[in-house]
């Protein structure tokens, strides 16, 4: 590498790293460390980035002013975290040069790497059977398991868009499932409603925010941390209370 | 026994659709899920206690997850995600909030304490594997 990058392309690198991983759903502490580790990959070796799941800020040591990115929409999506990984890991190892890996995130940015939504669907349609069996349920009761999580799941895709109110969105979506459970149960189609609720729920769990939220905790960023905690209780929360909600109609 | 090994199989892997787990990383998600399922499984079929149970199955699970993080160059959450979900006491909070509902409360606070007890453990099996991943990690460093 003959020439060395400009600073600010540098530091621009760093926050569309960032922002890309943290809008994903990737742990702060992996954040963190890819940001710096690109910076150190250019000869900036200090470089300080605080990462919260609402916002970004990065500075180096000098005149150079510090940078602050904010994030507002937050997703689930493994697949850009992978990617962007392994620019970072390409970078390291000095096989792409800042304006190729600039080009690159960008194109990550954009793109559309989700599965699509129907196989998302039928995804939860599958692992709410799944999980009614092994939670003991019936065999009987498995399709009726994965009508109720599948409907349950696309409720909360669809909401989702049309609300912005997470918490709002979950309860609907749990709600639904909730009636879907009562129904097939009084009209004979399953057997065990208890189970067929619990089986359908899980696509809805927040499992992604409860294991960063404790990698963050236990890395020591507090911060990020406990609001992912609290992000992961509000939506547990709304999906107890919205089945707990037809019970009381019950 | 064979329908547990076959549902924690595709449960873990379809949450790592849910999740949007790269094509190639699917199974390995899945393997992840079954290998803690089938392992909490067993130790409650040994009428062992369902925290230690959980414990044990969250360690395993942040184990192999990073041993196949270190195998694919990948980030670990992939892995360790699909694993942990089925291990969630999504039945305990529901028997608990449906009690709740029911003015029941002395069984509801007992069995939400036992949730949060449930949660505790996987917590603390993510945790125990990530020191012992470092105290390695240190170990092979210091010996260079």
């Amino acid at each position: 590498m003959g020439n060395q990058p400009k600073t600010s392309e540098v530091i621009e690198l760093c926050m569309l790293a960032g922002r890309i991983m943290m809008e994903s759903g990737a742990e702060t502490y992996r954040v963190e460390d890819t940001m710096t580790r690109i910076a150190a990959s250019f000869g900036i070796d200090h470089s300080h980035s605080f990462v919260t799941p609402t916002g970004i800020i990065f500075s180096i040591d000098g005149d150079d002013p510090s940078k602050f990115n904010r994030i507002s929409k937050r997703s689930t999506d493994l697949k850009k975290v992978t990617a962007v990984n392994s620019i970072s890991r390409q970078i390291s190892n000095v096989e792409i040069t800042a304006r190729e890996a600039l080009i690159e995130l960008r194109r990550i940015e954009r793109a559309n790497l989700a599965y699509p939504i129907w196989l998302q669907i039928f995804a939860a349609f599958i692992s709410s059977g799944c999980f009614l069996i092994m939670f003991q349920g019936r065999w009987d009761d498995f399709i009726p398991a994965c009508v109720a999580g599948g409907i349950g799941f696309s409720c909360l895709i669809y909401l989702h868009r049309l609300l912005e109110i997470k918490f709002f969105a979950e309860f609907l979506s749990s709600f639904i499932i909730g009636l879907l459970a009562f129904l097939f149960v009084h009209t004979g189609i399953g057997n065990e409603v208890d189970k067929i609720i619990i089986g359908s729920v899980m696509p809805l769990v927040p499992g992604l925010l409860i294991t960063n939220a404790v990698r963050d905790l236990m890395a020591g960023h507090l911060v990020s941390g406990i609001s992912k905690g609290a992000d992961a209780s509000l939506t547990a929360f709304a999906i107890g209370s919205g089945i707990a909600a037809v019970f009381s109609f019950y | 026994m064979l329908a547990q090994l076959f549902t924690s199989f595709i449960a873990s892997a379809a949450f790592g659709v849910i999740f949007n787990v790269p094509k190639k990383s699917l199974m390995q998600c899945g393997f992840v899920g079954m290998t803690g399922w089938l392992l909490y499984y067993g130790l409650v079929e040994y009428t062992i206690d369902s925290v230690i149970a959980t414990l044990a199955a969250a360690f395993v699970v942040a184990l192999i997850s990073q041993t196949f993080a270190k195998i694919y160059k990948t980030p670990i959450i992939i892995f360790n995600v699909s694993g942990i979900i089925p291990l969630v006491p999504g039945g305990l909070a529901y028997d608990a909030m449906r009690h709740f509902v029911s003015n029941d409360y002395s069984v509801a606070v007992q069995l939400a304490v036992k949730t949060c007890m449930l949660s505790g453990a996987i917590a603390m099996g993510l945790v125990f594997s990530e020191v012992m991943n470092q105290l390695v990690k240190k170990y092979n460093q210091n010996k260079h």
